[in-house]
This record gives structure tokens, C-alpha cells and sequence, in this order.
């Protein structure tokens, strides 16, 4: 990755952590306005774990589609750092859940599809794990990465409309909207969303090296 | 070659006839459906104690031993083949189409026995409030017939790989996850007081609109689980 | 119709099983592929029919002026293999009778080759209860329904008594179309147009 991305993260993320604690909360009218702060980093790790979910995903169609094994180790390496993102969200937001809501975990309808999410790639590796045949392994994953994806995109949007979520900006719920952000809170979002996104990206990319690398000299040493 | 002018639909009901044949003289999936479906609703009972269920207790308790039972029998028509190594011969001699068809038809003959079984069975040991019988019946098939179209290609995958042991429930859970929180709260409004058909419209709108995306994505998707 | 085999090589993992194999068979042709246990022929097999893919190279497959690949020569494909069963739990002739829908073909044509592939008065039994000999003569009786295009034998002569093995012998030369014929036996394949010899592995052979 060039060096100016690099820069720019290292620049963003100063600019957020700044801005995140320095300026007003980013809801205001609620009870405890404070603890909304964590909106600037659990919003864009939530939203990178769908991210990584879609790219690995389109990993594995694009094995299927050309049979280079190259790609299913790309999709797998996507889906380990989902998993990482997706198991921050998932802590983040209960933590959250526990100031503003009152207990660690609520069925909120956001919350369970993260979880679901969760699961599906917690059985993709299960499913990895279970067959031997690399090229098998990649067919059956990639299938199965399409499926799971169905899945959270399913509940994602059918779930919140049958239940009165917690969520802001989900129906039920009588604080502050999503929608209606301040501009000083879209000034520290929108930078923390490109930060996480650059920062996943840079990860991905690191980790696809990393990868190629080790198999180069694996093949060397046979 | 010779070539009749036997198109798909047949071939596909070859299949199932074929499973429904071995099935009968094996009883390999409904053994194990019959016996989990049992066990479930049984052992509900007893650690109730005669304790009164309310209704939504009831649609999930009633939902999660469908889908329990379901696990131990769905994954069976693809294992099977596989495992008896009679999958080679099928790759060779039968459309791929055909065996997807085959295996999702029986897959929901079994589930329609698993319903009749086990929805009697937990009236009677549990209880179900049913008010709105017609709402109740509709999710019910609904519900069943989703669970159908979204397990027979997790079947199919589990089947290829070279551990399966409970990989079925594993795989199977996130996936059916959207499908059992509908029917539940479909279930839940069949059964709650003044309950009418159209509450659940909007349960029954996505329950059919998940069930018809499945189908198609197994159908899109069974030949490269398959082939390989 | 013309089945090209085209620099196929086959590795398991680090291990090369064989290497660069080429050959090209026409209608009428039987091509023989021998070599001793281990050496792939029913790998090489599987490859043709598209159970298995290749690590490198490629199979055509032409008939009519198609040029077919992948698993849609599958319907093209008759095949006989230790490792392709039958239904235990149905008899012989459901078998048969459920194979030959698979292939769109009537039942009237299933009914005779009972009696030619001498299995007449056992069609319905279980094929549980089936000898292995009795098994291969039923493998060979459901190839030999399809009439197919390119028949795949693997040790076709496998359990099988001296009448079953003149059998075998009659099904390839009354054939129209390709024979791929594997063998641990060289006599068996003398016939054959084009023989395979995995015996002589490429230089670096298996690593």
C-alpha cells in the first residue's frame, strides 16, 4: 500500500480520537449523552464487518467462476478479519448496550444480526475445517460464504421490521435519530468510517502478502 | 443414441421415488426424525412438569424441536449417497438438476411427516393455544417448506465434506436463523387472543419471499457442489 | 466423434501421480491404459469422466462437431468402476430400471439384457445379496443400457468368471463409439488402438 494512505489513516484516526472525546456527543436530548461517543467507533467496525463479508464473498464467486485457488485463500483471509471486526462490533455495542439500555445484551434487532453474522462466519470456518481437498474446500466454502451472506442481508432487513428495535433510528425508538446526526458528529463519522475502511483494507492486503509469501516458499522448499 | 423424450420433471421424480423406495426398506432418515422429534417434545415435557407454557413460549419451544428434529433426518438423502459411494454413479448417469429436485422433494415428504407428527405430539403433552387455526396451518407449511429449500443444498455441502458429524446443525443455524424467526412470531400471532389470518401477512410474506430465494440459490448453486 | 486427451497431469499435494499424458482415440477406437497398482489408471479415468479434475492439461471430448468438456460429457458416458456402486437396498432390476430413466431411456430396452449379461432369474433380488462378480455383470449390463458414447472401464474383468469375461470381450467389439479400457492385465488390451503406459513415469517422475 502506498505511503500516502498510510499517512492518511495514521491522520484520521488522530483526527477521531480527537474529535470523538473533544467534541459534543453525537446525540443529544437522550438520557446520558456521553455514552452515544462509542457510536464513532462501533458504527464503522460494524460496518466494515459487512465489508469484509461482501469481499469475501466476492472471492469466492470469483473462484468458482475462474478455479484459482488464489481467491478462496483471499476469501478466507476476508473472512478471519470480518470475524475480528465482527467480534469487536459485537463487544463494542454490548458494552454500549449496558450504559444506555441497561443490560449486555437486549434481542435488539441490529444486535442479533451481527450475531448472525457472527455465526455464519464461525461455521464457514467449521466448514473449512471439515474438508480435506483444498479444491473442494474452496467450491464448498464459496457456496456457502453465498448462502451466509443471504442470510445477513435477510436479517438485516426483515428482523428490524417486525420488532420495535432499541436501536437509534430503528422504529421504537423514541431517542435521538440516526438520521438526524449533528454536523459535528458527521464530521468525526465520516472520517472514523473511512479510517476503519482504509485500516481493513490495508490489513487484507498485508495479510494476501503475507499469505502469497509463505506459499511461495512452501513450493520452493518441495 | 436412443433418447426418449423423458425431460427433467420425470427424472426428477425418479429420484424421489428411488429415495422413498430405499427409505422404506432402510428407514434411514425417518428412523432418526421419529426419534428426535419424540425425544424433544418428550423431554420438553418432562422438564415442564405440567407447568403451563404461554403462547409465545409455546411457538418457540414448538419451532426449535421442528428444527432439532429436522437436523437429524434433512442431511441424510445427500449422506447417504455419499457415503454408500453410490453419488458416482449418480454424478455419471443422472442430471445434477434432477438429483437437487429428487432430494428437495423428499426432504419436504419428510417434513411434512415430521409436522403431522409433531404437532399432535406437543398439542398433547404441551399444549398449543391455537386461535387463528388458518393463520397456524399456513405458517406451519410455510415454515416447512422454507426449511425444505434452505437445508437441501447445506445437505449437499455437508455431504461433500470429510467430517460430517454435526456439521448439519452448525452450518444449518445461521442460515435457517431468519426462516425460525418468522415462524415463530408468525406462530406467535396465530396464537395470541383475537388472533385473525391477516395479522400474519407480513410473517408470511417473508417467509415465502426467503423460501423463493433459497430455492433459486440452491438451484444456481447445487452443480458446483456437486461436480466438484 | 474424437476423445482428446491433452498433456493431463495429475498431482495429489506435492505428489505427482503422472505427468504430460497425451492421446487421441476416434469412433470404432478402444484405448488402453495400463500400468501397474498406483500408477493412476483409474485416476486417469476419473479425469475423463469428469469425477476429477486435472491439475494441469485438459479433456475434450467431440461428437457431432461439439467440442464437449467438463461434466457435461457426462451424458455421453457409460461407466464401469471399483469405485462406482449400485443401490444395495433396491434390486437389480430397479436398478437398472432407475438408471435407464436417468438416461431417458424405455423400460422395454432394460427388460432383455438381463438374460444377455446372465443375471435372468436373479433381476429381483437385492443387490445386497449379490456375489461381486454378479455386482460388476450388473455395472456392466447398466453402461451397456445407455448405449453410450464413450464407455469408461476400469478393470471391467474385475470378480468376474471366464463367461463374464468373454462378456466383456463382446460388449467392446460389438461397440460403435470410443472405449477408454483400463487394465492391470496387458493381454486384455492388446486390441486397442492407442495403449497409455503409465508404467514409465516422465523423468522426475513422483517427488
Amino acid at each position: 500500500m502506498h505511503m500516502i494512505w498510510k499517512l492518511l489513516v495514521f491522520v484520521l484516526f488522530i483526527w477521531v480520537i480527537v474529535g470523538a472525546w473533544l467534541f459534543e456527543p453525537p446525540m443529544m436530548g437522550v438520557e446520558g449523552p456521553e455514552v452515544y461517543r462509542i457510536f464513532y467507533f462501533h458504527v464503522p467496525v460494524a460496518l466494515v464487518t459487512f465489508f469484509a463479508y461482501g469481499l469475501a464473498m466476492y472471492n469466492g464467486l470469483m473462484y468458482l467462476n475462474n478455479r484459482r485457488l488464489e481467491y478462496d485463500s483471499r476469501s478466507a483471509l476476508a473472512a478471519a478479519l470480518g470475524t475480528i471486526f465482527c467480534a469487536l462490533a459485537t463487544l463494542s455495542g454490548s458494552v454500549f448496550a449496558k450504559f444506555a439500555w441497561g443490560s449486555f445484551w437486549n434481542w435488539d434487532p441490529r444486535e442479533t444480526s451481527i450475531v448472525v453474522l457472527l455465526l455464519v462466519y464461525l461455521a464457514y470456518f467449521a466448514l473449512r475445517s471439515a474438508v480435506i481437498d483444498a479444491e473442494r474446500k474452496a467450491a464448498l466454502s464459496a457456496v456457502y460464504s453465498i448462502l451466509g451472506f443471504i442470510s445477513a442481508v435477510f436479517t438485516i432487513f426483515i428482523w428490524p421490521r417486525l420488532t420495535p428495535g432499541l436501536h437509534p433510528g430503528a422504529p421504537g425508538d423514541s431517542s435521538g435519530r440516526f438520521i438526524s446526526m449533528s454536523t459535528t458528529a458527521t464530521i468525526v463519522f465520516i472520517p472514523s468510517l473511512l479510517a476503519f475502511i482504509i485500516l481493513f483494507v490495508w490489513m487484507y492486503l498485508l495479510s494476501v502478502r503475507i499469505n502469497r509469501l509463505e506459499q511461495d516458499r512452501a513450493e520452493r522448499e518441495t | 443414441m436412443r433418447r426418449s423424450s423423458s425431460t427433467w420433471p420425470t427424472r426428477s421424480l425418479a429420484v424421489l421415488a428411488k429415495d422413498i423406495k430405499s427409505e422404506l426398506r432402510t428407514r434411514y432418515a425417518v428412523g432418526a426424525i421419529v426419534m428426535f422429534a419424540a425425544v424433544t417434545v418428550v423431554a420438553v415435557g418432562f422438564s415442564l412438569g405440567g407447568i403451563a407454557l404461554d403462547t409465545n413460549l409455546q411457538a418457540i419451544m414448538l419451532w426449535l424441536s421442528i428444527y432439532f428434529a429436522s437436523a437429524a433426518g434433512l442431511g441424510q438423502g445427500f449422506i447417504k449417497e455419499e457415503e454408500a459411494k453410490t453419488s458416482l454413479s449418480l454424478r455419471i448417469y443422472a442430471p445434477s438438476g434432477a438429483v437437487y429436485n429428487g432430494k428437495l422433494l423428499f426432504n419436504l415428504i419428510i417434513l411434512t411427516g415430521l409436522g403431522l407428527l409433531i404437532v399432535p405430539l406437543f398439542a398433547l403433552l404441551i399444549g398449543l393455544n391455537v386461535v387463528s387455526y388458518s393463520l397456524f396451518l399456513t405458517i406451519l407449511t410455510a415454515g416447512l417448506i422454507g426449511l425444505a429449500c434452505t437445508t437441501t443444498l447445506i445437505a449437499a455441502i455437508v455431504a461433500r465434506a470429510a467430517v460430517k458429524g454435526t456439521l448439519f446443525t452448525v452450518l444449518a443455524f445461521p442460515i435457517i436463523l431468519p426462516l425460525l424467526i418468522l415462524a415463530v412470531k408468525g406462530t406467535q400471532k396465530a396464537m395470541s387472543a383475537g388472533a385473525r389470518f391477516s395479522d400474519g401477512l407480513g410473517e408470511l410474506q417473508g417467509l415465502s419471499s426467503y423460501s423463493v430465494v433459497m430455492l433459486i440459490a440452491g438451484m444456481l448453486l447445487f452443480d458446483y457442489v456437486w461436480n466438484d | 466423434m474424437r476423445l482428446v486427451i491433452d498433456r493431463v497431469s495429475k498431482s495429489f499435494r506435492s505428489r505427482n501421480v503422472f505427468r504430460d499424458i497425451s492421446a487421441e482415440v476416434r469412433n470404432g477406437q478402444v484405448l488402453g491404459i495400463i500400468g501397474p497398482n498406483g500408477s493412476g489408471k483409474s485416476t486417469l479415468i476419473k479425469i475423463t469422466a469428469s469425477l476429477m479434475r486435472a491439475s494441469q492439461g485438459k479433456v475434450e471430448f467431440e461428437i457431432d462437431g461439439k467440442i464437449i468438456n467438463g461434466p457435461d460429457i457426462r451424458p455421453y458416458i457409460g461407466m464401469v468402476s471399483p469405485d462406482l456402486f449400485l443401490y444395495d437396498e433396491l434390486t437389480a432390476f430397479e436398478n437398472a430400471v432407475f438408471f435407464a430413466r436417468m438416461s431417458g431411456l424405455r423400460l422395454s430396452d432394460t427388460r432383455g439384457l438381463f438374460d444377455e449379461f446372465g443375471l435372468s432369474g436373479r433381476e429381483h433380488d437385492l443387490v445386497r445379496s449379490y456375489s461381486s462378480g454378479m455386482k460388476q455383470r450388473l455395472k456392466l449390463l447398466i453402461a451397456a443400457q445407455r448405449n453410450p458414447a464413450l464407455m469408461l472401464l476400469d478393470e471391467p474383468s474385475n470378480n468376474l468368471d471366464d463367461a463374464g469375461k468373454a462378456l466383456v470381450r463382446k460388449l467392446i467389439d460389438g461397440r460403435q463409439g470410443i472405449t477408454v479400457m483400463a487394465s492391470n492385465d496387458k493381454s486384455e488390451v492388446q486390441d486397442a488402438a492407442v495403449i497409455i503406459d503409465l508404467a514409465h513415469p516422465l523423468p522426475g517422475g513422483s517427488r
